[in-house]
Order: structure tokens, then C-alpha cells, then sequence
């Protein structure tokens, strides 16, 4: 698409250019010299966020550490309906929306393009995508089977859709809406998890969070507690399971409840197809037990918790033997027993009605569970059974939102939507534990244990409605860091590497839509995709950022992240990022040890020369510089003080030299 | 230090601003034929064509509710008055510190939606119910609506509204009687948390019975904030009784 106001355009883009000069002009000469821990960083004081004068599209903006790329508006249809979440595919954005979505083609991220605005109205619309299925969440009582904009005016309709829209999105341009999944509670957001050992399916967790439907609208949905209707919509997830083959045959394959035994351990028997499943596995040989009050397949990921617990117990190592498969039969009852008692699952307590969101992290086999007061930690080993690990509850009654792990899945970071993002809860008056993320770490047997919390600092006004919202890891090697969307809040960059200590280097913000009165507004989501981070503005359309180097992330940082690339990228299903080798990563390892002084200057100079010599050759030479450098830091103990950053850089070095 | 404050939506929007204004030239047909020119003051112009449009369509939104959502709204307020009530009562009742601050939580939560009621009765032209409380006395009046909507209703009526009379308010699901208050604002300490938990889980049952009531009247939440709203009072009170009925097992 031509633009006629490309001059005006490239003006634009100029200045904005000077502004990043600047910026990174004045930092290298801070910091040239000496790469300081991100804890003793000046900030910007006051802080420039608090104060900014309102507008829609011409509000006063805050920005730091962040350059604005681009900011495109909704289309006409899509003005004043909100934007929701985001979700990638090669070059495009999808941008849901109340109104239906939205394709972006961001492929200059100057100039986003428009590719198609799909106008098939349903609360929130979020999200997902693979290959060349596109997944809309629909929840309000507005949407409709047919798309129809004119709503569905009674409370029991053949023509209400409430669940998950499926559209094949081959051509892009032209999406096809295929098939429709009907649940009970509708969909609030749902999770795509693509089950490592299933190439012919993959299933869909949807998570509902408003009033289950009358079952004269959709057979089966009951609202009564599961004591006095076992097939209660209440206290389950739905897994929906997609045949790639056949999308359109989509169907929901389990209602787990994962919350069992947080509530009192039900007593009821097994329903036909339970059982079915139970004697199925049976005869496959997997372990099937008595767990928080029924029969049930005990998830691979638990099975193989136990084996290496029989192991360790009988003194040996490596892989487990048949003989421990055998006494792992036996002790089958004692093991779980043990596992629930050390969470502390022996008292009966009630448990969550349902999840906000579910982030699955299938690399690590595990999910983050946002469900009401808990955190879950969930194992998806088993993709139609998932099963939880751990909760917890939070001491100042955060209602949990979304989940992300760090990349090593040693860290879960949940939010608290405290007032359901349309409230002001980032005033003066509001306290910083409340609507903010919480970060625990996960012990190696899967329990939690809280770190710190961690809210965007500056006070914002009663017009603006802010709270923790949706965000993801960008992926600078070697440290955790993540963006995150705060509605009228903007949007911040964080580093939590110290769980106990996360610090804020990078935001954007703007003043309130309105000065008088509180409009929902402000960022929904902002997601790291390639290189960018892509922001969905509710009412503002989509903006698209770039992290400048600073005094918290190096140029080499940077460049590392960017040789990170995905083919796609759905929010709620976080990808185990890894590095290419480059000497931008050995660059980023060794900046790294210069911050947090985990290397002395001489040695630092010595590894920076080494590269640039290396780099300045090639062949052999280059690949004999690398090989003493790996060398030279495995081989001093003192060379390096930090082990683990110790071990990444000469590997990357080897890697480098083209020895693996 | 590196960090810029300034002004710089519009020109970015200028990218899309040539696009965009066809597509609303398409749309609404209303508009005279724009200069198209490329100069700086009709992609600005744009802009306030599509700023105008948003703020349209905002009125509209607001214009597609029931009665059902007009009574939910009001009688919503005498119930979240009456929570806040109750959770006044905590510090100087001597409550554990973890009741004082899920309290606190309480307050803040509901004073917030009791003004986002309020706005969205008053947007929509509808009297407002104005909280007045004492001690433990609840007291609401009804500030005329206009019919002029987007617009703050005039103050009016000061007078008790006679739907709003406190009989009625009992009537609510889960609204404590002014006995059970009096009972309540007479412990204290351990006795006074076990009360608290106790009525709240019951107060928070009938605030999501109201929101089940709501979603079953044919047309009603249909309006975009009232939807959010229920929603969002639904699941954060059912959280809120979970944690409570695990804070009185645990007494």
C-alpha cells in the first residue's frame, strides 16, 4: 500500500531517529567504560509518567529506554470497540478485538498494514493461532453463531455463540470461519498446547470466568456444585481437542477438575467414559491410583518423579530400572500420599471455581494456572489430563490473572487483575502489593515459594483505569526479563533475574483518554515478537516499540535477543526460547559478568580482545582463538566467579569454533 | 539520564491517517470530500474525524442496556454499601491483621465499583443512588437522572428515594439484617473475624446470585460496561468466598 504522505512520513521517522542518537549517544559515553549492576542504575526522578495531560489520540507521552516505532489506529469499524489480546503468525499480527479482529502485516514495523479487519463481534476475542488455524474466544452474551453485529436479545438463544471460534486462515486475507466449540461458561481466554509426542491433534484449554449458560440453551451446562451434580460446569477447565486433519471436528475431549482436592475430595464414583480412560490406560500398562478422591492415569511427568525418587532411594542413578517400575506400583499409594501431605494437602479446604488464564509451557511439561485466589502449577505431560502440582494463595488476596514463566521454568510470575482492568488501582492510596505480579520460585518438587512483588511504580490518576495485565519475556540470554501491560498504566520492561529483586528499566506510558472521567482504555497486551514488542492499546489501535540500549541491556544484549526468531507466537503458550551461537551472545555473557562483577577488568579485556580477534579472522585461526579462550575460562578457576555464566560462554565459544 | 516526554501521537498517526480516512469516507458517507493533500493539517483533521467517531460510538455503547441493568446497578450499590459497612468495622474491632486486610481490600474494591455503578447509571440518564453512611447506618438517596445522557445527573430529588428505603434493601440476596450489623459491631477480635468471615461469605453469595439474576432476564448485560461489571464482581467475590471459607476452616 501507497502512502501519500510518505515525505511527512520520513520526517517523522528522522526525528525519531535523533531522539535514539541521542539516547544512545549519551549512554555509551556513561557507560563505555564500565557496565554497572542494574540496582545502582539512576532512574528518572520525578518520575515522568505522573502527571501527563489526557487526550485520545493526542495525550502527553512518557518514554524511556524505549523507542516508539509506530502507533496505526483501529479501522472504522473497529474505532471505539476495544482491542484485546495478540497473537503472531510469520510476519502478522492478530489483534482481537470486541468487534471481531484484526490482521496486521508488520513487516516494517514503521508501517503496519492493514490486511484484514473481520468484523464477528464477541467479548474478549482473544487470540490464538497455529498453522493455519486461527482460535477466537468468545464470552459475552453479544456473540453470535452467524457473527451478526446485531447482538442476541434474549437470555436463551440457538443463535448465541459462547466458546471458541475456529477460522482457517491459509489465506490470510480471506479467513474462513470452519467451526464452533459451545461451552458452558463461554470462553474468557483460552491456551493452545501442542503435545510434543501428538502430531495429529492439538488442544485448546478454555478457561470462562462468567455465569454458566442455562441448559436450555446448551444441553448439559449446570451450575449446581459438583456434590450435587457431578457434570457441573463449575470447577473444570475444558480441554478441546482439534484434529488437524479435520479441525472442523473439534470437540471437547475432557472437563478436568483440576482443582480437586483443594475442595473437598469428591465421592462420587467414575462416569462411564472416566472409567473408560482409566481402564484403557490400564491396560496400556501406565499407572493408574486412588489420588484426591478418585481413580486416576497419574500423569507421565509424576511417574517420572517418582522413578527417580526410587532411584535415589535405593543409592543408584541414571535411568530407572524395571524393577523400580514394579516397587513404584507398590509404593504407588505412599508416594502420592507423601507428595500431598508435603504440600500441605492433607486438610480439606475449598478450592477455585475456575482459571482466568492457563500459560502452557510444554517444553518443561508444566502450565501456570491463574485460577481466582490460587497459582497452580499444573503437569501437562498427559495433555488431556492435566493435573496440579502445587498451589498457592496469596496473603493479600490477589485475584490471579495470567502466568509466565522465566525461560528455565525455575520461576512463575502471576498476576493479580485486582478490579478486572476497568478500575483505577495504581493511585496514591492503592498499595503496591495489590493488583501487582507476584514471583515464585519452583522448587525442585514442584513447590512454590513467593519472592517478591512487583507493580509499575508511578502513581497514575482516577481516570485511569491500571493494573497488572498480559505480557511476555523477551529474550535477553541469561537473564529474565519481560514486558508487560499495565491498561492505562503503558507498558514497562522489567528485570526479575533476582526473583527477590526485580527492577523496572524500560516504559512507555500516556495521560488518561479523558481528564474528567475513567474511560477503559490503555495496553492490553504487549508481547516481544522478533525483535519488536507489539502493543494491543484498547482503544488506541497498535503500537509497535524497540528497547534502546541502556545502562540495564547492552547493545550486544540486544543483538543477541534479536537473533532469536519465531515462526509463531501465541500469549498464553510460552516458547523455550534458545540462542543461535553468535558473538553477540559471547558478547552478552561477557557484558553480563562485567555487571555483576563476576570477572575481573583484566580478564574481561582479555575475552573482549580474544572476540574481536576472532571475529577479525576466520577458518582456522578464528576457530583456534575461540577453542583457548573456552579453554582458558574452563580451565581457571578463578577466571571466572560464576559457574553457570562460566559454562554458557564456553559454550558458545566451542560452538563458535565449530565444535559441536 | 535518558528518557524523552513529548507529544508525539499525531504525527506517527499520520502513517495511516490517507488510509484510514477513506475507509471512514466509505463507512459513514457523511462527510464533504477531504482535501487530499499531504500536508500535515488534514491527517490532524483525521484524526479528530476518528477521535469523533470514537467518542460516537462511546454513546452509543451506552444506549443498548435494560431495565434489569438499571435495578441490577442500583440495588448493587446498597449492597456494596453494606459491605463497606461491615469492613469499617475491622480495625477498630480489633480484627486479626489478615482480616483487616482483606478489610481493606473489601473497601477499596467496592468503593470503586460503586462509583463505576454510579457513572454508569448517571451516562445513562438514570437516578443515581447516593451512599450516605453512619456508623452503622445506611442511607441512600436518589439524584435525579437526566435524560440528557452523558451528562452528570443534577442534583434533584434529596429526598429517600421510596424503592430505596432500607426494607427494601434487605431484601437483596445476602444483605445482613441491622440486627446481625449491631451483632457484628459488637465483637470483637477473634469472635468479631469468625462473624465477618461468616456474613461476608453470605453477603458475596448474594452479590453473585444478583449477577446469575441478571444474566437470566432476557437482554441484559448485553451493554459492554455492565457485562465487565457483573463479570467482574461475579469472579472476584466467588474468589473472595473461597479464601474466606479456608480462613474459617482455619480459625
Amino acid at each position: 500500500m501507497k502512502y501519500p504522505i510518505q515525505g511527512f512520513l520520513a520526517a517523522i521517522v528522522v526525528t525519531f531517529g535523533i531522539y535514539g542518537c541521542t539516547a544512545t549517544e549519551s549512554l555509551q559515553q556513561s557507560s563505555v567504560n564500565s557496565i554497572i549492576p542494574i540496582t545502582e542504575v539512576e532512574r528518572p526522578n520525578p518520575d515522568p509518567r505522573v502527571g501527563l495531560g489526557a487526550g485520545l489520540f493526542d495525550a502527553e507521552e512518557a518514554i524511556w529506554n524505549l523507542r516508539l516505532v509506530s502507533t496505526t489506529p483501529p479501522p472504522a469499524d473497529f474505532i471505539g470497540s476495544w482491542g484485546t489480546d495478540l497473537a503472531f503468525k510469520d510476519n502478522y499480527a492478530i489483534q482481537g478485538n470486541y468487534n471481531g479482529f484484526i490482521v496486521w502485516d508488520i513487516s516494517d514495523p514503521a508501517n503496519p498494514e492493514l490486511v484484514i479487519d473481520y468484523l464477528c463481534p464477541a467479548s474478549q476475542s482473544d487470540v490464538s493461532v497455529y498453522g493455519d488455524l486461527l482460535f477466537v474466544s468468545g464470552e459475552g452474551l453479544e456473540g453470535r453463531l452467524d457473527c451478526g453485529t446485531q447482538g442476541v436479545r434474549t437470555a436463551v438463544s440457538e443463535e448465541r455463540l459462547r466458546g471458541i471460534r475456529i477460522f482457517d486462515i491459509s489465506d490470510i486475507r480471506n479467513p474462513e470461519y470452519i467451526a464452533n466449540v459451545q461451552t458452558c461458561r463461554g470462553s474468557h481466554t483460552h491456551s493452545v498446547l501442542v503435545d510434543p509426542n501428538d502430531d495429529e491433534n492439538i488442544y485448546v484449554y478454555v478457561s470462562g470466568s462468567a455465569p454458566v449458560r442455562p441448559e436450555e440453551e446448551l444441553p448439559g451446562c449446570s451450575a449446581a456444585f459438583p456434590d450435587e451434580d457431578p457434570d457441573s460446569a463449575l470447577f473444570r477447565i475444558e480441554v478441546i481437542k482439534v484434529p488437524l486433519a479435520n479441525p472442523e471436528l473439534a470437540a471437547i475431549a475432557n472437563s478436568p477438575r483440576i482443582f480437586d482436592g483443594l475442595d473437598a475430595p469428591p465421592t462420587r464414583g467414575l462416569s462411564p467414559a472416566e472409567q473408560a480412560v482409566v481402564d484403557r490406560a490400564r491396560e496400556e500398562g501406565r499407572f493408574v491410583a486412588e489420588m484426591m478422591g478418585r481413580e486416576r492415569v497419574i500423569p507421565d511427568g509424576m511417574v517420572r518423579q517418582f522413578l527417580s525418587q526410587i532411584v535415589r532411594e535405593r543409592g543408584g542413578s541414571g535411568m530407572p530400572t524395571a524393577a523400580d517400575s514394579i516397587a513404584l506400583k507398590e509404593r504407588l499409594p505412599e508416594l502420592i500420599d507423601n507428595m500431598l501431605q508435603v504440600r500441605g494437602r492433607g486438610a480439606e479446604a475449598h478450592g477455585p471455581n475456575q482459571c482466568h488464564d492457563i500459560t502452557l509451557y510444554p517444553e518443561i511439561g508444566l502450565a501456570g494456572g491463574a485460577c481466582e485466589g490460587y497459582g497452580l502449577l499444573i503437569d501437562i505431560s498427559d495433555p488431556v489430563n492435566p493435573v496440579r502440582i502445587d498451589a498457592v494463595a496469596d496473603s493479600n488476596f490477589a485475584y490471579w490473572h495470567s502466568a509466565t514463566f522465566n525461560n528455565d521454568g525455575t520461576t512463575v510470575l502471576f498476576t493479580d487483575e485486582w478490579g478486572g482492568g476497568t478500575q483505577a488501582k495504581c493511585r496514591d492510596i492503592d498499595p503496591y502489593e495489590w493488583g501487582a505480579n507476584a514471583i515464585y520460585t519452583i522448587n525442585e518438587d514442584g513447590s512454590m515459594e513467593f519472592q517478591s512483588y512487583f507493580k509499575m511504580p508511578a502513581v497514575q490518576t482516577e481516570t485511569e483505569n491500571c493494573v497488572a495485565h498480559n505480557g511476555s519475556l523477551i529474550p535477553i540470554p541469561g537473564r529474565d526479563i519481560m514486558v508487560q501491560s499495565w491498561y492505562q498504566g503503558g507498558i514497562n520492561v522489567f528485570d526479575f533475574t533476582d526473583p527477590k529483586n526485580p527492577v523496572e528499566i524500560a516504559f512507555h506510558d500516556r495521560g488518561p483518554i479523558s481528564a474528567d472521567r475513567l474511560e477503559v482504555s490503555g495496553s492490553w497486551s504487549i508481547y516481544w515478537y522478533n525483535g519488536y514488542l507489539v502493543n494491543s492499546e484498547m482503544s488506541r489501535g497498535l503500537d509497535i516499540f524497540e528497547l534502546l540500549p541502556s545502562d540495564f541491556i547492552t547493545q550486544n544484549e540486544l543483538d543477541a535477543a534479536n537473533t532469536v526468531r519465531l515462526d509463531y507466537f501465541n500469549p498464553q503458550g510460552q516458547p523455550k526460547f534458545s540462542w543461535p551461537p553468535s558473538f553477540a551472545l559471547a558478547r552478552s555473557y561477557t557484558d553480563q559478568l562485567e555487571r555483576n562483577r563476576e570477572a575481573s577488568a583484566h580478564n574481561l579485556e582479555l575475552i573482549r580482545s580474544s572476540l574481536a580477534n576472532a571475529e577479525r579472522t576466520s577458518g582456522t585461526e578464528r576457530n583456534r582463538i575461540l577453542s583457548e579462550l573456552a579453554v582458558q575460562i574452563e580451565n581457571g578457576s578463578d577466571f571466572i566467579n560464576n559457574s553457570t555464566r562460566a559454562a554458557l560462554l564456553s559454550d558458545v565459544l566451542r560452538k563458535l569454533a565449530g565444535e559441536t | 539520564m535518558i528518557y524523552h516526554r513529548l507529544m508525539i501521537t499525531i504525527p506517527l498517526l499520520l502513517a495511516t491517517g490517507f488510509f484510514i480516512s477513506i475507509v471512514i469516507l466509505a463507512c459513514s458517507g457523511t462527510q464533504a470530500a477531504t482535501d487530499h493533500t499531504d500536508d500535515r493539517h488534514s491527517a490532524v483533521h483525521e484524526m479528530s474525524e476518528l477521535e469523533a467517531l470514537y467518542w460516537e460510538r462511546i454513546r452509543e455503547s451506552r444506549m443498548n442496556f435494560v431495565q434489569a441493568d438499571v435495578d441490577f446497578m442500583t440495588d448493587m450499590i446498597a449492597h456494596h454499601a453494606q459491605a463497606l459497612i461491615m469492613s469499617r468495622l475491622a480495625p477498630e474491632n480489633d480484627a486479626s491483621r489478615t482480616i483487616q486486610t482483606l478489610a481493606a481490600r473489601i473497601i477499596n474494591a467496592q468503593d470503586g465499583e460503586i462509583q463505576t455503578m454510579q457513572k454508569w447509571l448517571s451516562d445513562r440518564g438514570q437516578p443515581v443512588p447516593v451512599v450516605h453512611i453512619e456508623g452503622l447506618n445506611l442511607m441512600i438517596h436518589m439524584e435525579n437522572g437526566d435524560q440528557d445522557h452523558g451528562h452528570h445527573a443534577q442534583h434533584g430529588n434529596h429526598g429517600m428515594h421510596g424503592r430505596h428505603d432500607m426494607s427494601h434493601h434487605h431484601d437483596m440476596p445476602g444483605m445482613l439484617t441491622q440486627e446481625q450489623l449491631e451483632e457484628l459491631a459488637a465483637a470483637a477480635g477473634r469472635e468479631f473475624d469468625r462473624k465477618f468471615l461468616e456474613f461476608m461469605i453470605e453477603h458475596h453469595l448474594g452479590a453473585v446470585i444478583m449477577v446469575q439474576e441478571l444474566f437470566a432476564v432476557d437482554g441484559a448485560a448485553l451493554d459492554r460496561e455492565a457485562f465487565e461489571l457483573a463479570s467482574g464482581i461475579k469472579a472476584e467475590q466467588v474468589t473472595e468466598i473461597e479464601r474466606m471459607r479456608l480462613m474459617l476452616d482455619e480459625m
